[in-house]
Parts: C-alpha cells; structure tokens; sequence
C-alpha cells in the first residue's frame, strides 16, 4: 500500500460517504450540502488523474454554481425534511436496489475486472494543463464548442421562460 | 500539436484503473438507486447529476491510463476531457431547465412528489 494509494482511498470514502448521503439523507438540504462534498473531493481526484483545468472546473462549476442553484430551489420550495411523507409504493425500494446491485455486478464482471492491476503506460502526462485545453477546444473542436454555447443560451432562455410565464 | 508544453510529473503511477473505474460505477449505482427510490424530484435531479458526474470520472480515468492500442496518448487524453468539458455544459443547462420546470408545477400544484406527478398518464 504506497502513499498514492492511501490519498486515493481517503478521497474516494468520502466521494462515496457524499454519494450515499445523497440517497439515503431524508432531507433535500442535507442531501444538497452531501453532494457538495461528493463534487469538491471528486475535483481533488481529477487533479491526482492529471487534470487540473477540469478538477477547477469540477469546483467552480459544480460545487460552486450547479449546487448553489440546487440550494435555492430547495429553500424555495420549503421542503426541509419535516413534511416528507413515507413511501407510498411498496417494493419500489427492493426494487431499485436489486437494479442497481444488477448493474454494478454486471458492469464490474464485463468491464472494470479486467482493470484492476492496469496501471498504464508511462507517458509524458502534459494534457491537463489550461494551455493544451484551449489549444484543443479552440481547434479540433470549436465546432462542438459553438453548438454547446447555442444548447446554453437556449438553456437560459427557456427557464427565464419557464420562471416568468404565469401557469 | 502539445509538444511543445512542459510534461508533468506523474503523481499516480502506482494507483490502478479500476480503483478509478470501481469508485466511478459505485457512483453511478447509487445516483440510479436515487433515481428509482427518493420521491423528492429535486433529489431525483441531484441523483442525475451524481451519475453524470461518474461518468465524468470514467472519461478522465480512460483519459489518463491510455490503451496500448490508441495512437497518441496525449491526443486520447485530450479527447477524454473534451467529452468532460461538454457533459459539465449540458449538465448545466439541464439543471437550469429542469429545476424552472420543478419551480413551474411548484406554483401550480403546490407540491412536488414525483409519485403524484401522474397529469399526463394516458
């Protein structure tokens, strides 16, 4: 057990203690404020993959943006855990998890088994850096990049559609 | 086309892929777990985000362990993270959308339980 392994281990409980709260946290605010450590520790791991533009992202967008949004909307909607009534559809719960327990066996036999002692080749890991970002995104792909910031004002027009519209 | 970047120290030679991809699918069980089960449709929404962020995580792991098989690791890697880049912008103006539309049957029904969200059944 080297010291790599022992960060990444550290990191990914937590990533999964953020991930379970989210599920399993009855109220939405703490299911919010879990994904919030779900998606900061889950930068930090794109930093140790090499990343570093993306795990900056990962904090600023996600962390900061997306669950800041989400917050309001719960506060908004004055859902604070109390008025949460029980499970109307019985099995549902079983249900869900035999499903899930279903796809996480299934993908862990077919795709990530194979995996588990590839540590890679050895290569110059310079692709993280936001010079080589730019460099790619602003050639190889400026077209898919102007089509996401079409896909982006549409976003915005549409829920200031959606939030003025009298119903 | 990067040649000219300075390479970075690898700092996780020693750590495996499918610890990555191990921790990328159990991410992905318990967002879909969430899906199914919380009937909170603004859980439901960050249950989807749970798992397109460990899709995120996927991308990134294939990224950085490239295959002997691809041509030009850093080439691989870059595409990799563009996918990253995009799924992070559509993620976004996904939540955007979804949590006017959740606001929007909010003001209309005053409650929000995706068990009682059954206007449009046939």
């Amino acid at each position: 057990m080297t010291l790599n392994q022992i960060a990444f281990l550290v990191m990914g409980a937590a990533a999964l203690f953020g991930a379970v709260g989210v599920v399993f946290f009855r109220s939405p605010v703490r299911a919010a404020l879990s994904l919030v450590i779900n998606f900061f520790v889950l930068g930090l791991i794109y930093f140790m993959l090499g990343s570093q533009m993306l795990g900056i992202s990962q904090i600023m967008v996600y962390a900061g943006a997306i669950m800041v949004l989400f917050l309001f909307v719960v506060m908004m909607l004055r859902d604070d855990g109390k008025t949460d009534k029980p499970q109307t559809q019985e099995g549902k719960f079983l249900v869900g998890l035999v499903a899930s327990l279903a796809i996480a066996a299934l993908t862990y036999v077919a795709v990530i088994s194979p995996t588990m002692n590839y540590t890679g080749e050895k290569f110059n890991r310079i692709y993280g850096t936001p010079q080589s970002i730019g460099t790619v995104l602003f050639t190889q792909y400026v077209w898919p990049f102007e089509v996401i910031s079409i896909l982006l004002l549409v976003g915005i027009v549409g829920s200031i559609m959606l939030a003025k519209r009298k119903f | 086309m990067l040649s000219h970047l300075i390479p970075l120290a690898s700092v996780f030679d020693d750590v495996p892929l499918g610890w990555f991809l191990t921790l990328s699918l159990l991410m992905f069980t318990l967002g879909g777990l969430g899906v199914m089960i919380r009937r909170n449709p603004v859980v439901v929404f960050m249950c989807i985000e749970l798992m397109l962020n460990a899709v995120n995580l996927s991308f990134l792991s294939f990224a950085a362990y490239p295959s002997p098989v691809v041509g030009d690791p850093n080439q691989a890697a870059m595409s990799g993270q563009m996918m990253v880049i995009f799924v992070m912008a559509i993620a976004a103006a996904e939540v955007a959308v979804g949590l006017g539309i959740i606001m929007a049957i909010f003001r209309q029904k005053n409650e929000v339980d995706v068990d009682e969200m059954s206007t449009l059944r046939g």
